[in-house]
């Protein structure tokens, strides 16, 4: 039974660490609207899935969730190579962004000209 | 002998002037750490006349890097220190410091009906062949070509199983347009020839590659007819089965429109079609993928798909033959025998996958994504029709939700875009985009020319976010007041004088 219990607690962590990979992961993306579908479509995902108990089911997702996390690895860093200048609607509704959270500084566009 | 003291006072020099170079760097980081604390003591080491140093250590990338960890150490900057900048140079983290921030510039897209972004999972599926497998699917002697095939007859399977259809009956193309060209052309030649079926039925709010090649074939010595429809976009069925003649050969009307997204009752009309043993093909560009289509319960004889449309690679799409019963073509393009011989040429393995993909994804997160399409669309709808004077383009519950077509009456639609540059919007199709005159599509709905021109198409997908529409109503309201401002019109409505009573003075 403690074994059982073990087990599950154990998935339970792996599928939390997936989780927080993915997140991670996605917010690599250099743009706006696919970082912004990763976070989404991930936290949906999980969130669907979330009271999944069949074993079996729970490895089939997880496989899944590993091969997107490795898409996403290989995709953040096609983004990155090819970056364009930010969407207006990035700085919030007003549209200027003063660099206050993080934003990336670019002096122009890349990969293009 | 005599040469070593020379060499030796140039090594002194070298390292001497290497040393200052590796020092500029510390120098520079108090510098510019006065800004927000004294300098820390101590960081001028001692140094002896000639130091040791090792070979690399002026080069700029280490320069950098001791930047990087100086700064840090003196708390300066580096708060946004997450994934989004780690990978642009380190540099940036101290040039924010001098730099203004340029303010974001880039459009958002939301002229979706036009094209869609490529989806990163579709890349990376189509990645490896743009690398490693390049062999010609057609090639049956070697394992290049076998790999090639193999991965084109998959991505074959997954466009059937998004329609309901068999995989033999998927013809790869370059996109919807020849797909329309070579269904519509094709099954007039093949059956016109008899000279017993010249006659072909559209509608009047097709794209324009049907049109024409309608017109075409009335060149050839075709009859068509173009249905009119009702003022919502749909076609009525009536009209179409009293337009139905006994030489009738094909009949083609698209599923969802380009500019209004009215969705035609496809099942009606298939049925309709196959009473009267008549062909029937639909331009389905801006249905797969979007709403569920099944070829057998709708009856569809001949569909067009565009992979561009459905997040996939531009320049490929396919066209649905259906072989039980089987449809005869005239193929355009004749030559090699690929694809059942309706479409020769080589396929391109790259593009197939990546289509293949896009539909593989497309069936998978079907329901994921029209829930989140229906809720962007009401919430954009419900901003854009809160205003005065506007309305909705197309029948309001027969339509696709990423499509919204929208009047903004007493405003020019071409200046709304124009003043709506952070926003890439269309007023119609993209064929269409370059002239002026009003959409065709919405004045074969009836509206009247001053409605047609003050129209404007926001088309939503999967990558809109809520920030987004959230801008585009801010951007919309905004402009459309002062745009109405500026009309004399608009004064005139808002005294309550009615514009259809006014005798405008001819000069």
């Amino acid at each position: 039974m403690s074994v059982i219990a073990a087990a599950r607690g154990d998935s339970a962590q792996k599928v939390l660490s997936l989780y927080r990979q993915l997140l991670r992961q996605g917010n690599q993306f250099a743009a706006y609207n696919f970082r912004e579908y990763t976070k989404r479509r991930t936290r949906d995902a999980f969130r669907e899935n979330r009271a999944v108990e069949d074993p079996r089911r729970v490895q089939e997702l997880m496989q899944h969730g590993l091969k997107e996390l490795q898409m996403l690895k290989r995709q953040t860093v096609i983004s990155q190579f090819y970056q364009q200048d930010r969407l207006v609607v990035e700085g919030g509704l007003s549209g200027k962004d003063k660099g206050g959270k993080g934003g990336v500084v670019r002096q122009k566009d890349t990969g293009w000209d | 002998m005599a040469n070593i003291a020379p060499s030796v006072l140039r090594q002194a020099s070298r390292l001497a002037s290497k040393s200052v170079l590796s020092a500029a760097p510390r120098r520079g980081v108090p510098a510019l750490a006065r800004v927000a604390r004294p300098t820390a003591p101590g960081a001028s080491s001692t140094r002896a006349y000639v130091t040791e140093s090792r070979r690399d250590n002026a080069q700029v990338e280490t320069a950098i890097r001791l930047d990087k960890k100086e700064l840090q150490k003196s708390g300066l900057a580096l708060s946004g220190q997450d994934g989004q900048n780690a990978h642009v140079s380190p540099m940036a983290d101290v040039l924010r410091q001098a730099a203004v921030m340029d303010e974001g510039q880039r459009p958002i897209y939301l002229d979706m009906q036009a094209t869609t972004p490529l989806d990163p999972r579709v890349l990376d599926a189509m990645m490896p062949f743009y690398t490693g497998f390049y062999g010609n699917p057609h090639s049956r002697t070697h394992a290049y070509g076998w790999e090639s095939e193999k991965a084109v007859e998959e991505a074959r399977a997954h466009i059937a199983t998004l329609i309901g259809a068999d995989p033999k009956e998927i013809i790869f193309t370059s996109g919807a347009t020849e797909s329309n060209n070579m269904s519509i052309k094709g099954v007039a030649r093949f059956f016109g020839r008899s000279g017993k079926k010249k006659h072909i039925i559209t509608s009047q709010t097709e794209h324009k590659c049907v049109l024409d090649s309608c017109r075409h074939l009335q060149d050839e010595g075709f009859e068509v007819t173009y249905l009119p429809v009702n003022n919502n976009g749909l076609v009525d069925l009536e009209k179409l089965k009293a337009a139905i003649r006994p030489e009738t050969a094909i009949v083609s009307i698209m599923a969802v429109n380009n500019e209004i997204g009215v969705i035609q009752p496809m099942e009606e009309i298939g049925k309709l079609c196959r009473e009267n043993k008549v062909f029937f093909h639909t331009d389905a560009a801006q249905a797969v993928g979007k709403i569920p289509i099944d070829v057998n319960a709708m009856n569809i004889d001949l569909m067009s798909i565009s992979s561009h449309k459905i997040y996939g690679p531009k320049g490929i799409g396919a066209c649905y033959v259906r072989r039980r019963p089987r449809v005869r073509l005239d193929p355009i393009i004749s030559g090699g025998g690929q694809e059942r011989g309706l479409r020769s040429g080589t396929l391109a393995p790259s593009l197939v996958v990546g289509f293949g993909e896009a539909c593989r994804i497309a069936k998978e997160e079907l329901s994921y994504d029209s829930k989140r399409i229906k809720f962007l669309s009401d919430r954009l709808l419900n901003g854009l029709l809160s205003m005065e004077h506007t309305s909705q383009n197309g029948d309001p519950d027969h339509f696709y939700p990423g499509c919204v077509n929208v009047s903004f009456a007493y405003v020019e639609g071409e200046s709304l875009l124009m003043a709506l540059k952070d926003i890439a919007l269309s007023s119609g199709s993209a064929c269409t985009s370059a002239s002026l005159e009003p959409s065709y599509v919405l004045r074969a709905l009836g509206n009247s020319d001053e409605s047609a021109h003050s129209s404007i198409r926001f088309g939503i997908g999967r990558f809109t976010t809520e920030q987004e529409i959230d801008y585009v109503l801010k951007a919309v309201r905004e402009r459309v007041e002062f745009l109405r401002e500026l009309s004399p019109l608009w004064e005139l409505v808002q005294e309550g004088v009615d514009l259809n009573t006014i005798e405008w003075s001819q000069h």
